[in-house]
């Protein structure tokens, strides 16, 4: 199998993040929270402050590496949960149809009319700030899509003769679903929850950013572009750099998945073979 | 035969809803089948005699459904038992192969696990001795190298592999019948001979009798002991199969022997075309009042026009359902 760039960028990327993330206490310069000065206050880039410093003398660089963790946990988390969601409500729907697949249907076109921030804005208004309420309001507002996927994927594996097959073995519905179903339409399910990734990594940076999502002092990315935003002429570092970390994770995310599209998309497979 | 029948179907009626009435697509349907007896249903597509198999396993779906009649398995009706019940039974008591077994198994999962699903699902074995069993069972299906071939994944296999893959699925958990529908269509000729043989083997050594489906009236004859021909939705003859070929009684039975072609027909009759049936099967929404063979039959007088013939038995064993039988 040929490597494709994308996939090699995004993973790379993406890899990066999450090592950054996972190593953080080793690769910051300072503790991101306690080790203000304002001896120090807004420095600008250099070999000390690599990324420079806020109006507290707080290294960016080593608040940006911090940041990673939250971003990064928000994304992965919230994703999973909406791909279980998602794939629950789709799969069933599509497998058995019916009234549930009628409930399930009407559920996901008012998930779509409703915009998805603004949706996790009201139920983190309701849950208020912090990690836990950041992670369920964009955990359950996201679902739409891959259910959508879920059910017709459903829908065409059903009159598959596989599923045929083991019905008449004497499976039961939920075997069926899982062992034969399931596996059968990972590969969208994966690629759109790669992409719903970055999406929730952008949301948590806006949710952040308009001060609901992790509480200051403690960085996140969205939180400290809002801190950075009046400084922006006097010090645009505050702002580049965890700009451009969110940047590079979302791009990072969406070439991976756009990567793995190219791999598991059954048409694209059949073409290359 | 003695006893009770393994499975006994008697006056099935399989109704088709098309949105706005019912009709039947096949009715008066009744047939018995013996433990360890193999027993052939034939016809065109589209006659019933899949949705027939369907019915016996209880999988018949929306605008299908039992609109009438009984089906017995070991004397017990099983057309109106629940979903839960009749899931014990499929698998484990009655399994079922199909023509393609291109598709009737799972892509993306190692045949081997196919087959120990089967263990643990009926039989309750753990996974462990199920893979043992599933090597146990590919070997019994005469695939070379079990134990290497339970880890392939099913498009690492030819179609001849594939079909007896399935059964092995099929007979894993020693069914009292197995239902082939069209089992060997999809495959070529050589290997055709090859999976019905194994077929035949393996259901005579654990006495497992088989409702075969085909609509290859040469392959069931050579089959099955009994034969059942279906036509737009009923059975017109039941005979031996010996004697199906021998002296058929039904035209359009008749009609069927007569198109088979035969090996050194062109020199006994010299140089002719094959016999055909004129007309086609009418549509299950249409079909002909009276005998539903008569537009098509040489034999039809008025009576066939008017009044759907019964089932009479033959002096020489066996039933058809014709005004005119010999």
């Amino acid at each position: 199998m040929k490597l494709r760039a994308n996939l090699v960028i995004g993973g790379v990327l993406f890899a990066l993040a999450i090592f950054v993330g996972l190593l953080a206490p080793w690769l910051a310069h300072t503790d991101p929270v306690m080790d203000a000065n304002l001896m120090n206050a807004e420095e600008p880039p250099s070999w000390t402050w690599w990324f420079g410093t806020d109006d507290q003398g707080r290294d960016i660089y080593s608040r940006v590496v911090y940041g990673a963790r939250v971003s990064l946990t928000v994304g992965i988390i919230s994703q999973l949960i909406n791909s279980v969601i998602g794939v629950a409500l789709g799969l069933s729907a599509g497998y058995w149809g019916g009234w549930w697949d009628d409930v399930v249907n009407a559920l996901t076109n008012v998930m779509l009319a409703i915009p998805s921030l603004i949706f996790a804005l009201a139920i983190m208004a309701v849950l208020g700030p912090g990690l836990t309420s950041l992670l369920i309001a964009l955990g359950l507002t996201n679902w739409s899509f891959t259910c959508r996927i879920a059910r017709a994927s459903a829908l065409s594996l059903r009159s598959q003769g596989y599923v045929q097959a083991a019905t008449v073995l004497g499976y039961g519905d939920l075997r069926i679903m899982i062992t034969q179903l399931l596996p059968n339409m990972l590969g969208p399910i994966v690629v759109i929850g790669t992409l719903g990734m970055g999406s929730a990594v952008l949301s948590e940076a806006a949710l952040s950013f308009l001060g609901l999502g992790v509480r200051p002092p403690f960085p996140s990315w969205g939180s400290m572009l809002s801190e950075a935003r009046e400084q922006i002429t006097t010090a645009p570092w505050l702002s580049i750099f965890p700009g451009l970390a969110i940047f590079l994770t979302v791009l990072g995310l969406n070439l991976l998945g756009d990567g793995l599209r190219d791999i598991l998309d059954p048409q694209s497979r059949s073409r290359r073979t | 035969m003695t006893g009770t029948p393994l499975i006994e179907v008697e006056d099935l009626r399989i109704d088709l809803d098309d949105g706005s009435r019912r009709v039947a697509a096949a009715e008066g349907v009744s047939f018995r089948i013996d433990r360890g007896e193999t027993f052939g249903l034939v016809g065109e597509s589209g006659c019933g005699k899949s949705i027939t198999a369907l019915a016996l396993i209880g999988l018949l779906r929306h605008p299908l459904s039992i609109g009438g009649g009984v089906i017995r398995f070991e004397g017990r009706e099983i057309q109106h038992l629940s979903a839960a019940r009749q899931r014990e039974l499929r698998g484990n008591r009655i399994a079922m192969i199909f023509q393609e077994p291109m598709t009737a198994l799972n892509p993306v999962s190692p045949v081997g696990r196919q087959i120990a699903e089967m263990f643990v699902l009926h039989k309750g074995k753990s996974w462990r001795e199920a893979d043992q069993l599933a090597v146990e069972a590919l070997a019994s299906v005469r695939v070379p190298a079990p134990e290497r071939r339970v880890k392939d994944y099913p498009h690492q296999l030819s179609g001849g592999m594939r079909q007896r893959v399935m059964i092995a699925i099929a007979l894993a958990c020693g069914p009292d019948l197995l239902i082939a529908d069209e089992p060997t269509t999809a495959l070529d000729v050589t290997v055709q001979a090859e999976i019905i043989e194994l077929m035949r083997n393996l259901c005579a050594e654990r006495g497992t009798a088989t409702l075969m489906i085909s609509h290859d009236l040469g392959l069931v004859a050579n089959v099955c002991r009994r034969v059942a021909v279906m036509y737009a939705g009923r059975i017109v003859e039941e005979r031996g199969s010996a004697d199906i070929f021998r002296s058929p009684s039904h035209p359009y039975t008749q009609g069927l022997v007569a198109s088979l072609p035969r090996l050194g027909s062109r020199a006994a009759l010299g140089r002719s075309r094959l016999k055909e049936i004129a007309g086609v099967v009418p549509a299950i929404t249409n079909f002909p009042d009276g005998c539903r063979f008569n537009p098509r039959c040489a034999q039809a007088t008025d009576i066939c026009r008017t009044r759907a013939p019964e089932t009479d038995p033959l002096e020489a064993g066996g039933l058809v359902r014709c005004h005119h039988h010999a």
